[in-house]
């Protein structure tokens, strides 16, 4: 698709938000506080945030709650009364703020989720979503967006891209229809596009490896002592899942109360040491270095083998949180 | 810094033990663990204020045990852990050896664990009082604030149990969430889920926690659950004194005294 290129004035992004808020829709925008900045649920404009490079949590919540009801049932002595969650209705949300990074990773995640069959439930989500990213002016050395083929300026899963000019005004990319339909309806607050290059104002991320090249690595490395070596000081949380936006391994619960329950499902993390463990008590992973091996390998071999993009975007959130410091570009990059 | 570097060295030269865990260089301006089995490897490790991981939550790890009898730099914290483990019998005097360091970062040998308590005893638990602070503020709140508080502060907890996996006396093969048949604690993290995990990881720390802060550490959200341990470090203070782990004494809430102050017991 054709993208369309605008100029929205600083002042007028304001304006496009409370538009938003006024249409009805709900907005997740990064917010900070003392230790982290999030992306939850904002009501005016003060209080988001533009000082973050990535939030701290993925955006995935939205499409993919961390936890989420499949479905309830109620027992009566004749019949099993069951209410399933799909048909509910979901609010249209916007995404304010996602980075190039976080926008790419719907692409794997939707394509997760219409695997083998198509996710109602997610689905009917992401079919509400728009994505209003903007471009990242400054990155660290944990992120490596480039080495996923993804770039600070990507376009690729955002409705909209903003990239903050020298002038302070905003270079606004419009990819998809959902894009088109938000400047149609806000159409005084964008204006002919701006002259100003994009690229001048976007951050310089190092490329540090070739995903393609890495993938073919990755094909005979099963058997290799750098999983135990990387993952050495790995204490089995889930927090790199977690804050991924790309992870979606889910666990199901029931919830009973009497005759009542709901049956949930909830994140998983292949870091935890119940991941795949088998009802006879064997576990094909049963160390952190077998672990730490199905994590990569499903990143950069069995997701780009099978629906072509990696499972990674290189956003370094998993890195930068990791209590145990371990880093996810180390591990690639010593391949 | 030297001293601790030939020390490791010779212990593994000698092969007294197969393996150092120690703080080496981290990414970014970060400091993180490291397994050294190789002598002439000794030389990264380091140690300053960023070293603040408590390194004694590996000695339960399997994958590390694996590695074989290990030697471990252990500034106050780590040694508080490793008498906490010991008193827990997780330990032997024979299973390890330590490279303290005291708060000076002079190396200092420990030939038992209760050569360890003994220098340890210059060094009791203390809340901090700009905790103390918090704490008395959060419990002067009336129940349905100090509720609100609470749930507030839970909310962005997702479960990755970080702070389960970061704490050196959680160190159960099998943890109380991962009983499913019954499922005692929601696994789910929504509003109760996380309640009663933090609740119960609390109260199973209580009368062991050695006030370490690996489990906030930890915490990808910076959730303040280690004002729930400290507060309970005073609570224990205040209903059985000075808490710190003892060589031949047993927790506090596990054992029991026919002496005992209160009546009910006998």
């Amino acid at each position: 698709m054709q993208i369309d290129n605008y100029l929205i004035r600083q002042t007028s992004l304001e304006k496009l938000f409370n538009n938003l808020i006024g249409n009805g829709k709900t907005v997740f925008a990064p917010q900070a506080s003392e230790k982290r900045i999030l992306f939850e649920k904002v009501k005016a404009f003060s209080e988001i945030t533009d000082n973050y490079l990535v939030t701290t949590n993925a955006a995935k919540s939205v499409v993919f709650p961390r936890t989420e009801k499949l479905f309830s049932y109620k027992k009566t002595k004749e019949t099993t009364e069951i209410t399933d969650a799909s048909t509910e209705a979901v609010p249209e949300v916007v995404l304010w703020g996602t980075r190039p990074c976080d926008a790419a990773a719907f692409i794997p995640l939707t394509d997760t989720f219409n695997g083998d069959y198509p996710d109602i439930l997610y689905n009917n989500r992401r079919g509400k979503v728009y994505l209003l990213s903007f471009s990242c002016a400054t990155c660290d050395e944990y992120c490596f967006c480039t080495s996923v083929n993804g770039s600070p300026g990507n376009t690729a899963g955002s409705d909209i891209l903003f990239t903050k000019l020298s002038t302070g005004d905003y270079l606004a990319e419009v990819i998809t229809e959902k894009g088109k339909k938000l400047v149609a309806e806000n159409q005084t607050l964008f204006e002919a596009a701006p002259e100003e290059e994009k690229e001048p104002n976007l951050a310089k991320v190092k490329t540090y490896f070739n995903q393609d090249e890495i993938q073919a690595k990755l094909q005979n490395l099963f058997e290799n002592p750098v999983w135990d070596e990387k993952s050495r000081a790995c204490l089995g949380c889930g927090s790199c899942a977690f804050v991924c936006p790309v992870c979606s391994c889910f666990d199901i619960q029931d919830e009973k109360h009497g005759s009542k329950g709901t049956r949930l499902r909830c994140w998983d993390s292949c870091g935890f040491s119940l991941f795949t463990l088998h009802t006879s008590g064997h576990n094909p992973r049963e160390t952190q270095g077998a672990r730490w091996r199905q994590r990569i390998l499903h990143k950069f071999l069995y997701m780009p083998d099978k629906s072509k993009v990696a499972g990674c975007v290189g956003c370094g959130r998993c890195s930068r949180v990791c209590p145990a410091d371990i880093n996810i570009l180390e591990t690639v990059t010593s391949i | 810094m030297n001293e601790l570097i030939q020390k490791a060295k010779s212990l593994l030269e000698s092969d007294t033990v197969q393996v150092v865990i120690g703080y080496g260089k981290g990414s970014a301006d970060k400091t993180r663990a490291i397994f050294l089995t190789k002598p002439e490897d000794c030389d990264q490790l380091l140690f300053d204020s960023r070293c603040v991981q408590n390194l004694a939550v590996y000695l339960t790890k399997h994958e590390i045990k694996h590695l074989g009898k290990p030697a471990i730099v252990a500034p106050i914290p780590v040694l508080r852990s490793i008498l906490q483990l010991a008193v827990e019998n997780q330990l032997k005097e024979s299973d390890l050896v330590i490279l303290g360091v005291s708060p000076e970062s002079k190396l200092i040998e420990f030939d038992s664990f209760g050569a360890i308590e003994l220098f340890l005893n210059a060094y009791k638990i203390q809340i901090d009082e700009k905790y103390k602070a918090t704490i008395d503020k959060i419990k002067a709140m009336p129940v349905s604030e100090r509720f609100a508080f609470w749930i507030k502060e839970l909310e962005p907890c997702f479960k990755c149990y970080a702070c389960r996996a970061a704490c050196p006396l959680c160190y159960c093969p099998k943890c109380t969430v991962e009983n499913n048949q019954p499922q005692w604690i929601p696994a789910a993290s929504h509003l109760l889920g996380n309640l009663e995990w933090h609740v119960m990881r609390a109260m199973h720390l209580a009368g062991r926690c050695t006030d370490c802060e690996a489990c906030y550490n930890a915490c990808p959200m910076g959730i303040p659950i280690h004002l729930l341990t400290k507060s309970m470090l005073q609570d224990v203070e205040e209903h059985f004194g000075p808490y710190g782990p003892s060589v031949g004494k047993r927790n506090t809430l596990s054992s029991f005294n026919p002496d005992d102050k209160e009546s009910f017991i006998r």
